[in-house]
């Protein structure tokens, strides 16, 4: 694979891992809710696309054959609907019993991806998933080319909105909420509403992410839905700085690249039969990374900034 | 009928050694670990690495498939485990506590502990399982039940070490501070309590107890890295339905998760058990949220 081709794919990854980390960074950033279950909305979002963009598949209810666009709303559809019910069930929660049970969903997801074979067809996944772009391009290089622009455009749209967002009304009152939950019900704003607003809303850029990654893998099976994916997210939250979105995106674009990298390095100096013992060094690096940001550093690169929201420095104009 | 709750209570002896440790940090370091699963599967292998070390794993002896190097390095491993996680809380947990670090820092830490463990233990003995007897053990039947000598020895020293944690937190200073500790650190801190020395126990009986889960484990089962994580979800379960702060609770709720696993393996799908203690969970939480066994916050 020659450097360009690379750098694409390096940055298509960047880019999916960069709308979940946002879509974390809304839920634990903005309004305090720590969801350990990033997975399992990732893994909802891309077999959701899979069944609906796959071929049709023999004995499974899925493979519709709908163009990837359907795919992607679709995925967003089926994320928000899951995270609406787990929502109503744990968003009362204390927060380490929110961590707790979404932490067990996240295992569900799993367990049924590999069981539930009629929707998932277990190890096997769900596979050639069409990509989008195959027919605009020529080569396989441009369409990844093609994929990328697409990813960079969803999360630049994506980065903006949640810029106004945040600075929105809406956006104050989950500061508030996150803040002091108790000062914010006695004027009214009613903690478990915004909270089940956030966790749906995140939870969807979650789901995105996850029908970019099928449709960009062309597959996806139990293996992508391990719980070291939630932990890669919030180490690049964390890295990056929870409560500013630009934080969440350098977070991801370079535990991302750390991750790659350390790879590469790693690859270089190892012999072949101990891969798994690199991949290993490789957890234990970014574990390290975390706990060392905790401690040192736990603002984040970019910590967050007072916001001054856009209704109210308007109205300063106007007096 | 019969047959069925003895292979619960067999479950719920691992789930009930390792909930006691998570129990005791919930409530004494005030944040649910999510590294008390890995930290069983480091006492297993460290037990491993030490009857290995003796060169006597492989030979039966006194009816229990595994040899009586595991006397040896049951105790070993125990002391090495709590030292490390002795070690862990001094360079980790403790330097949050000092910065006054919020919870969720706690939780997203132990997050990290769990992945660094699981893939030490990845880095020196690979993802294959072991074993530490390959020695294939038929079953008793006593009234009709089948049960192995190894699950009697589990049931047995579960037993056993639950009457000595009873013994010890209701009888002994240190127990009585460690609830004390548990129900209000400032009070306890002003009747010149040292809550740092209460801490360091709180480690060391927790990991102690985690160590022999995963080594009791280790010879009825097998070892693999992902062993004590696969217990997390069951330990957690155990720990809301039993209703956190009341470790007679905790256990009872333990023996129920093990018992509702069994049923669900019996009778619904085994590979849907993980489901069992995570819909006791959202259960619990939504229709008894202090526990099925605990008392009123």
């Amino acid at each position: 694979m020659d450097i360009a081709s690379y750098l694409v794919f390096f940055l298509v990854m960047a880019g999916i891992y960069a709308i979940t980390t946002l879509g974390l960074n809304l839920q634990w950033g903005f309004t305090g809710m720590m969801n350990v279950g990033v997975v399992g909305f990732f893994g909802v979002g891309a077999y959701a696309a899979g069944l609906l963009t796959g071929p049709d598949y023999p004995d499974t209810l899925g493979g519709l054959g709908l163009p990837p666009v359907i795919g992607y709303l679709g995925a967003m559809l089926a994320s928000g609907i899951v995270a609406f019910v787990v929502g109503l069930l744990t968003i009362r929660l204390r927060h380490d019993f929110l961590a707790v049970a979404t932490f067990g969903i996240a295992v569900c997801i799993q367990m049924l991806a590999m069981n539930l074979k009629p929707l998932t067809r277990g190890f096997d996944g769900l596979h050639s998933l069409p990509r989008p772009f195959a027919s605009l391009a020529a080569t396989p290089f441009l369409s990844n080319l093609y994929f990328l622009v697409m990813v960079l455009l969803v999360g630049g749209a994506l980065l903006w909105a949640l810029e106004r967002l945040v600075r929105s009304p809406w956006g104050r009152v989950l500061r508030a909420i996150r803040e002091d939950e108790e000062a914010s019900a006695a004027l009214g704003k009613y903690a478990v509403s915004y909270r089940l607003q956030t966790f749906v809303l995140g939870s969807m850029l979650m789901g995105l992410s996850g029908a970019l990654y099928a449709s960009f893998m062309g597959f996806v099976s139990p293996q992508d839905l391990l719980p070291i994916f939630t932990f890669q997210i919030f180490v690049m939250l964390i890295v990056g700085g929870s409560g500013n979105n630009f934080g969440a995106v350098i977070g991801a674009v370079m535990i991302w690249a750390l991750w790659t990298l350390s790879e590469t390095v790693l690859g270089a100096f190892l012999p072949p039969e101990l891969e798994r013992q690199a991949s290993a060094i490789r957890v234990v690096l970014v574990g390290l990374i975390l706990v060392l940001m905790l401690l040192y550093r736990p603002q984040g690169l970019l910590a967050e900034r007072r916001k001054i929201s856009a209704s109210s420095s308007s109205r300063s104009d106007k007096t | 009928m019969m047959q069925l709750l003895v292979d619960g209570i067999v479950a719920a002896s691992f789930i009930t050694l390792g909930v006691i440790g998570l129990s005791m940090v919930f409530n004494i370091l005030n944040f649910p670990s999510f590294a008390q699963g890995d930290q069983i599967t480091s006492g297993a292998y460290m037990a491993l690495a030490i009857a290995t070390l003796f060169g006597t794993v492989g030979g039966p002896a006194g009816g229990l498939s595994v040899g009586w190097c595991i006397t040896i390095a049951l105790p070993c491993a125990v002391v090495l485990n709590a030292l490390l996680a002795l070690i862990i809380d001094r360079a980790i947990y403790r330097q949050l506590r000092l910065r006054g670090a919020s919870r969720i820092s706690m939780i997203m830490a132990s997050f990290g502990v769990s992945l660094m463990l699981r893939n030490v233990i990845v880095m020196f003995a690979g993802q294959d399982p072991h074993f530490f007897t390959f020695a294939i053990q038929p079953a008793l039947r006593i009234w009709g039940i089948r049960i192995a000598v190894n699950e009697l020895i589990v049931i047995g020293v579960t037993f056993v070490l639950v009457l000595c944690l009873h013994l010890f937190l209701s009888r002994t200073t240190l127990g009585k501070s460690m609830r004390a500790v548990a129900e209000n650190p400032s009070l306890a801190r002003v009747n010149g309590i040292d809550v740092d020395r209460v801490i360091q126990w709180t480690w060391i009986i927790g990991t102690g107890l985690a160590t022999v889960a995963g080594v009791l484990l280790g010879f009825t089962v097998q070892l693999h890295p992902f062993m004590g994580f696969e217990l997390l979800l069951p330990m957690f379960a155990a720990l809301i339905v039993g209703g956190m702060t009341n470790i007679y609770g905790v256990l009872l709720g333990a023996l129920l998760i093990g018992l509702v696993e069994g049923l669900t393996v019996e009778y619904l799908a085994p590979e849907y058990r993980q489901a069992a203690p995570f819909a006791a969970i959202i259960l619990v939480l939504l229709f008894k949220p202090h526990g099925i066994f605990g008392e009123k916050a």
